[in-house]
């Protein structure tokens, strides 16, 4: 019998795609924790019910395309879709949103552009902007940090909310305007007296309540996959270089008309959440490391323009969209130099 | 110490060195049968010299290089030449190619060699001539002949010597072991090219610091020299030729040209000790060192296995046990390819033969969707980005592939190695590169068909306008000559009337002398030209008798009528006359005459025949029934 033909190299690197999918979930542990311990249950109950929306539908759609599932729900794309959708909700999402948003993200935004890899934009963002966009009432109720401790009650409350559509809002004190929110809408105090009088704020050290943990947990799990490789650096670093410019630029020493501060923006809403698990999505991302340093920084520019002029509080959704829209534009012209070659020439075709 | 620089990208595959560096360089046993390939080398394939039944000598040429880029190859045992023809090769296309097989007699009996002591004094063409007749082609993997490199072109003058002994690729280790064991050779070797290419200013051996022992070994033989030995860090692929010169020098080779044109040679340590045998003691190409090496065999390490051995003889030895073996590799696991078969020759880019256990190189996981994480680009050391080019690869986007300069890639495979998608890409890029090739011969070849149409086609319009041009100025001509017939008839009819009298009496004075001549003879034709004669006196009358007549349309009408009259009468006359003269030879004559002219009108019969049926032309039948009917008349008459 003859003996077998692959072609070189015969030596391969352990691991698959599954892998590098399970360190990212790993890595959103610390953030997930802190925004548990400050926001209550209601966050793992949201990344539970997408992760389980997700897989349906990701099965369903394979099942219709004909695809293997096990083999293809074995890379768990579509529980890292999930679990960041999860977080980026929130907390306690009634279930039918939660649906509506993993139905978009997966079958949508990912399944029929033809699957993991093919897709122009980050599926979880897709799922986020939809309802955002359709459910604005929904998705700007977002709690108030009353501490893990003070949740028991608040389980059953939540899940109230999650299944039989009873409002949180309508109990007093459940949920508060998020420290983005309460800048954003400040006119009249010095940022200061913002930060004494608004309890968001004051209970916080930098950014806010609860908000500077969840960044500062995003951060080290950015970091932590920073070390294993799984992205570059490029992205992140120059997003953050962006936004805290920027930050700093129109910062105007805290008046009442005042942004607020690099640290605020860097610790507040999506930001960290944004630099290391979602403008790193490598799928719907500029590819060069030049392409991606251009990418990052139009992310930063974006957030920072639609948080501070737009009419959204917080935009990392929308500044990652739109950066996705620009990526293979961006590739053209980030071209690395070649071996050999004076110069780096751009990607695009010439046509004579 | 020389400054190192980094490459971009690499990767730390794991090394397996050690497997094969527990034991000195051994031999494997004469095998029953050495099979030559005739291209061994890059470049054009040697013309063998030797006929089956011949005895050989070990060392003996046995095909001849063809062409300057090309090289020779040697019987590298004593023995009979069994066959020439097509073997199975160690090749990547798992193709054959010609050989010379020779039935080894067991003797090992050399040929004459012309050893030299002093080789440094021969002048450099005749080391160079030396070296090419020696056969010597790189050993380190690619086979570029080696007399063509040390012998660049005058324009290039080469400042940097580097002697390639990085052997980065997992497995491999037989420069390691030629260069802790034979260090003094590689010195000499690396001498003698430094005097080949005029003494260049840097003579550079590289090695990875991952070889301390042949580190240690180059550096006591280079004491007092001028060779310098430079470690780096071991990384794949530094011993690729462009990544070598980066790494000691810091410069690149400019995409799609040669290190010369850097003022740079990069030859393998191992080519440095044949070219020193080679030039020392005459000897050629006819062994190597080779690792044989993986789990599926007992014994692993070097041997100094002569060229054309079997690999399955050299296997054997090893105590091969093919049921533990995944596959076979010739070359190391990231740039070697797998074998089917395992009889194939040992040739002269033969580095590693692997068999490595199920174990040892599981089969490829299944490839799974591409997610663009840029792995491959961290690891891709000439700075490309593979995952752009598997996408534009699969879209078989040619001219994106060709911008995202695909072909600058050197296919070391570290981008699939990293793959976390196990996605084959170095398999993707060879077919691109592949399907690009055979476009550009394709569009080249048809460029020219092309061109060679329109040329035809403008050719023969050219002639067509020439033709035409012609007709024209003829046609023109003879309206012209007509028109002016017609004037000078209208002018001057009885000057006319007067020219056609004059012929016609001249013709008559001939024709009379020719029919007194014919009366005096007696021959038979007198009573024809006396008719003949007859007959140009009635025209003469009527041309006088018209000649007084004043109508000129009549004239002209009773001129064109003679004229016709006299061409059929000249041609009735002439056949009369032929006839005649037929009529007056004697009988034997006239049978010869008639067999001559049927025999020469059956050879343009014949001939007709013959171009018919080589054009295959639908007269085939026409032409053969007129033969037939020609060669039966012939029968008749000289029957």
């Amino acid at each position: 019998m003859p003996l077998p033909r692959p072609t070189s190299p015969h030596a391969h690197t352990a691991g698959d795609t599954g892998s590098v999918m399970r360190q990212v979930i790993l890595a959103c542990i610390p953030g997930v924790a802190a925004l548990t311990l400050y926001f209550g249950l209601g966050i793992l109950v949201n990344i539970l019910l997408c992760a389980l929306f997700c897989l349906a539908f990701e099965a369903a759609t394979l099942a219709l395309r004909r695809r293997a599932i096990a083999f293809t729900l074995r890379d768990c794309s579509a529980l890292v879709t999930a679990v960041l959708l999860g977080i980026a909700l929130p907390p306690y999402a009634p279930w039918w949103l939660l649906a509506v948003g993993c139905c978009f993200a997966i079958v949508v935004a990912k399944q029929l552009y033809g699957g993991l890899g093919c897709n122009p934009f980050n599926p979880a963002m897709v799922g986020y902007v939809v309802l955002l966009i359709s459910f604005p009432v929904e998705m700007t109720q977002w709690l108030a940090p009353r501490g893990f401790s003070a949740d028991g009650a608040g389980l059953l409350q939540g899940l109230g909310q999650v299944f039989l559509q009873t409002p949180l809002a309508q109990i007093d004190g459940y949920t508060a305007a998020t420290p983005l929110d309460v800048v954003k809408q400040n006119k009249a105090l010095l940022l200061e007296d913002l930060y004494r009088q608004e309890p968001v704020l004051s209970l916080g050290r930098w950014a806010g309540a609860g908000w500077e943990w969840a960044n500062l947990g995003f951060l080290a799990g950015g970091l932590y996959l920073l070390t294993r490789r799984v992205f570059t650096w490029h992205a992140p670093v120059s997003m953050l270089a962006t936004l805290s410019l920027l930050a700093a630029l129109f910062y105007d020493g805290g008046s009442s008309a005042s942004p607020g501060s690099p640290l605020f923006h860097l610790l507040s809403g999506g930001t960290m959440l944004g630099a290391f698990f979602i403008a790193t999505d490598p799928v719907s991302s500029a590819v060069s490391k030049k392409g991606r340093l251009v990418y990052g920084a139009l992310i930063g520019v974006l957030i920072y323009v639609i948080r501070v002029w737009g009419n959204y509080p917080d935009a990392v959704a929308f500044a990652v969209l739109l950066m996705n829209f620009a990526a293979p534009f961006v590739d053209y012209y980030t071209l690395p130099r070649p071996y050999g070659h004076a110069k780096a020439g751009s990607g695009r075709v010439k046509t004579p | 110490m020389r400054k190192i620089w980094d490459i971009p990208g690499g990767v730390h595959p794991p090394e397996n060195k050690a497997q094969s560096t527990a034991r000195a360089i051994g031999a494997v046993a004469l095998p029953r049968e050495i099979t030559l390939p005739l291209n061994q080398h890059i470049g054009a394939e040697a013309l063998a010299v030797v006929d089956v039944g011949e005895r050989v000598l070990k060392g003996q040429v046995v095909a001849k290089a063809q062409g300057l880029v090309s090289a020779p190859v040697h019987a590298s045992t004593s023995g009979t030449v069994s066959a020439i023809g097509e073997r199975p090769i160690p090749h990547a296309s798992g193709l054959s190619a010609r050989c010379i097989v020779i039935a080894v007699d067991g003797e090992d009996e050399w040929t004459t060699l012309a050893p030299c002591e002093d080789y440094l004094s021969l002048d450099k063409l005749t080391l160079l001539e030396k070296i090419r007749r020696a056969g010597l082609a790189g050993l380190g993997g690619a086979g570029f002949p080696t007399a063509v490199k040390l012998n660049p072109r005058a324009d290039q003058k080469i400042h940097t010597l580097i002697l390639n002994g990085t052997e980065c690729e997992p497995y491999i280790t037989a420069d390691d072991m030629l260069m802790r064991e034979r260090a003094d050779e590689v010195i000499a070797g690396a001498l003698l090219f430094a005097h080949l290419l005029d003494q260049p200013s840097t003579i550079v051996v590289g090695i990875e610091d991952n070889k301390p022992e042949a580190i240690a070994a180059m550096r006591r033989a280079a004491r007092g020299s001028a060779v310098e030995i430079a470690t780096f860090p071991t990384k794949y692929p530094s011993g690729g030729e462009k990544q070598l010169i980066q790494i000691l020098t810091g410069a690149e080779v400019p995409s799609g040209g040669i290190p010369a044109q850097l003022g740079m040679v990069v030859q393998n340590v191992g080519t440095a000790v044949a070219a020193y045998r080679a030039a020392r003691f005459g000897e050629p190409l006819i062994s190597r060192v080779t690792t044989v090496v993986g789990e599926s065999l007992a014994k692993q390490g070097n041997i100094e296995v002569l060229l054309g051995t079997p690999i399955d003889h050299v296997l054997a030895e090893h105590g091969f046990a093919r049921e533990r073996c995944a596959k076979l590799i010739i070359g190391g696991p990231m740039m070697g390819y797998a074998m089917a078969r395992t009889d194939i020759p040992v040739v002269k880019t033969t580095n590693c033969i692997l068999a490595p256990s199920l174990e040892e190189s599981p089969a490829p996981s299944p490839a799974q969707p591409c997610i663009r994480c840029g792995m491959c680009a961290q690891a891709c050391p000439a700075s490309l980005l593979p995952q752009q080019l598997f996408w534009f690869a699969q879209a078989e986007e040619i001219d994106k592939l060709q911008a995202h300069h695909l072909f600058d890639c050197i296919e070391c495979g570290a981008c699939s190695y990293v793959c976390p998608s196990n996605i084959p890409l170095v398999q993707y890029y060879r077919a691109s590169k592949g399907i690009i090739r055979q476009l550009e011969a394709d569009k080249q070849k048809s460029d020219r068909s092309r061109q060679r149409f329109e040329f035809r086609q403008a050719r023969i319009a050219k002639a067509e306008a020439e033709k035409e041009a012609k007709r024209q100025a003829r046609k023109k001509a003879a309206e012209e000559a007509k028109k002016q017939l017609a004037r000078a008839r209208d002018t001057d009819p009885g000057t006319l009337q007067q020219k056609d009298i004059a012929t016609l009496k001249k013709r008559l004075a001939a024709a009379e002398e020719k029919f007194a001549e014919a009366e005096q003879a007696g021959a038979p034709t007198a009573e024809a030209l006396q008719r003949g004669v007859e007959k140009l006196r009635a025209r003469l009358q009527t041309a006088q008798r018209q000649g007084t007549a004043a109508n000129p349309d009549s004239e002209v009408r009773a001129r064109a009528e003679s004229t016709s009259e006299s061409a059929a009468q000249l041609a009735i006359e002439k056949a009369q006359a032929k006839a005649a003269a037929l009529a007056a030879m004697p009988e034997e004559d006239k049978a010869r005459a008639q067999i001559a002219a049927l025999e020469s009108r059956l050879d343009k019969a014949k001939q007709r025949l013959a171009a018919a049926e080589r054009e295959n032309s639908e007269h085939i039948t026409a032409f053969k029934a007129s033969v037939e009917k020609l060669e039966s008349k012939l029968r008749e008459v000289s029957a």
